[in-house]
């Protein structure tokens, strides 16, 4: 009784409706924008140093996501088709200004570290392919979720990949030594362990990002691709 | 009446308003967020010039009581500004000067850039010297703060800083290994000539005036070098004129 009751009451689609929570799930797992889709590399290769730079740039990267999902699809039926990737580019170098002053201004010390990677969020491709397959034809608050979901995918991934990244090329977590001291010869590295330089270069980005999707893939058989 | 969205009128009207509402949008947060900016900055160079003397960390000096622990140890009436001879000027205050803004300016000439040097007393009341540099490393500006003891001469201690150099190579000058390779270092020899700094990469940087380099931050480190031999000449100039005095 009571289900058609409430069938009657919610004619329109319920917030977080099925399909608006796979919206979020979906990158985090099985639709990675940066495992499965292969997409935002360049940035994951260079600011995966540390954790909390990748945890910053991660936060930065979901804002501009989902605010520029939010203002696209909000003008999605004003933009002139023939200019809409020029209008999208506007929005995004607009909403990433936005983020570079905001953390320069309260964030200042976070704001050097990151130094030109903030202003390259503008360049990373997940964004503008969320707004030209997503925000270009839903409504506002798909569009947000979708957002939202495509950032977490891509902040989870590049913490996960800083967090090896950092552990074992300085042997730290957000800065905090875990191994010991390299310096004074504390800890591991009293009995001669040393910290593996190759992972702090861009290279070993790429390898373990390598490593994550060979992994993933290997757990779920039906995300490789037929050819 | 549906108006013609391919047309050309619509297009160029779109593209004027957008542009014109964003650059609106953010010139006001520009405007807004403008004297935190410069607050920051100000903060920034009171820590980097306290950097230079002592471990910030181990102080407990952040950027909170930044302000009052540097009046407790730079008494900014004894600085001076200096030209590119080693001469004292006064046309401006050491701490106003914007030494990396002025090394940018491709139309100053060297005899217009000023050289700040800022005079601190230690916890003993030691006499300390702390000089600001500025130059170039692989991908921008790097910068930096040199403090000379009592004698004028030898490197007690520094800091330096960039804004892009690449992390675990360029990035690690300003990491504590490699600044310790600079203190003890003396600028001048027993007459008070200047010596030049040498980056060196065969491990010989115990010798004076040596410094070993950075695996991997070779331009990074020729950068410093660069740095720290041209500026430092202009005050062994100025030392060496009080000196004989």
């Amino acid at each position: 009784m009571s289900e058609t009751v409430e069938k009657v009451k919610a004619p329109s689609e319920p917030l977080f409706s099925k399909k608006n929570k796979k919206l979020i799930t979906d990158p985090l797992t099985d639709n990675n924008p940066v495992t499965i889709q292969v997409l935002g590399i360049c940035s994951a290769l260079a600011i995966t140093v540390q954790v909390s730079q990748a945890i910053v740039m991660g936060l930065s990267v979901i804002f501009v996501t989902m605010m520029g999902n939010v203002v696209i699809s909000m003008m999605r039926n004003a933009i002139p088709s023939r200019i809409r990737i020029i209008v999208q580019l506007v929005v995004v170098a607009a909403l990433v200004i936005v983020v570079d002053q905001v953390l320069a201004a309260f964030l200042p010390d976070i704001s050097s570290k990151l130094s030109v990677f903030v202003g390259l969020i503008i360049t990373n491709c997940i964004i503008m392919g969320r707004l030209e397959a997503f925000a270009m034809g839903n409504k506002p608050w798909p569009s947000l979720l979708d957002g939202l979901g495509n950032g977490l995918g891509y902040a989870g991934l590049l913490v996960l990949v800083a967090i090896f990244r950092e552990l074992f090329g300085s042997g730290s977590l957000l800065g905090f030594p875990i191994f010991g001291d390299a310096v004074e010869k504390t800890g591991l590295y009293a009995i001669g362990y040393q910290n593996n330089n190759l992972m702090i270069l861009p290279p070993m980005a790429l390898i373990i990002v390598g490593v994550i999707i060979w992994v993933q893939r290997a757990r779920n058989q039906a995300l490789i691709e037929e050819h | 009446m549906a108006i013609n969205k391919d047309s050309n009128g619509y297009t160029f009207g779109f593209a004027i308003v957008l542009v014109g509402v964003v650059g609106t949008v953010l010139a006001l947060l520009a405007m807004g967020l403008k004297p935190m900016k410069d607050r920051n900055g100000e903060v920034k160079k009171q820590l980097d010039i306290l950097s230079a003397m002592m471990n910030l960390d181990k102080e407990g000096i952040s950027r909170k009581n930044a302000e009052s622990e540097f009046k407790k140890y730079i008494n900014l009436d004894e600085a001076i500004v200096l030209n590119y001879k080693g001469e004292i000027t006064t046309d401006v205050k050491a701490f106003d000067v914007d030494i990396q803004k002025e090394y940018k300016d491709k139309n100053l000439k060297d005899a217009d850039k000023h050289y700040p040097l800022f005079v601190a007393k230690d916890k003993a009341g030691k006499k300390l010297y702390i000089i600001p540099v500025v130059g170039k490393g692989l991908w921008g500006p790097i910068w930096g703060n040199i403090c000379l003891d009592e004698d004028m001469s030898t490197i007690k201690g520094a800091s330096f800083g960039h804004k892009g150099e690449t992390p675990g190579l360029g990035a690690e000058i300003s990491q504590p290994f490699f600044i310790d390779r600079w203190i003890g270092e003396k600028i001048t020899d027993e007459n008070g000539n200047f010596m030049k700094f040498e980056i060196v990469k065969d491990g010989t940087g115990a010798n004076p005036s040596k410094v070993d380099g950075i695996t991997g931050g070779t331009i990074t480190s020729k950068g410093v070098e660069e740095m720290a031999n041209r500026c430092l000449a202009v005050y062994a100039n100025y030392f060496n004129t009080i000196k004989s005095k």
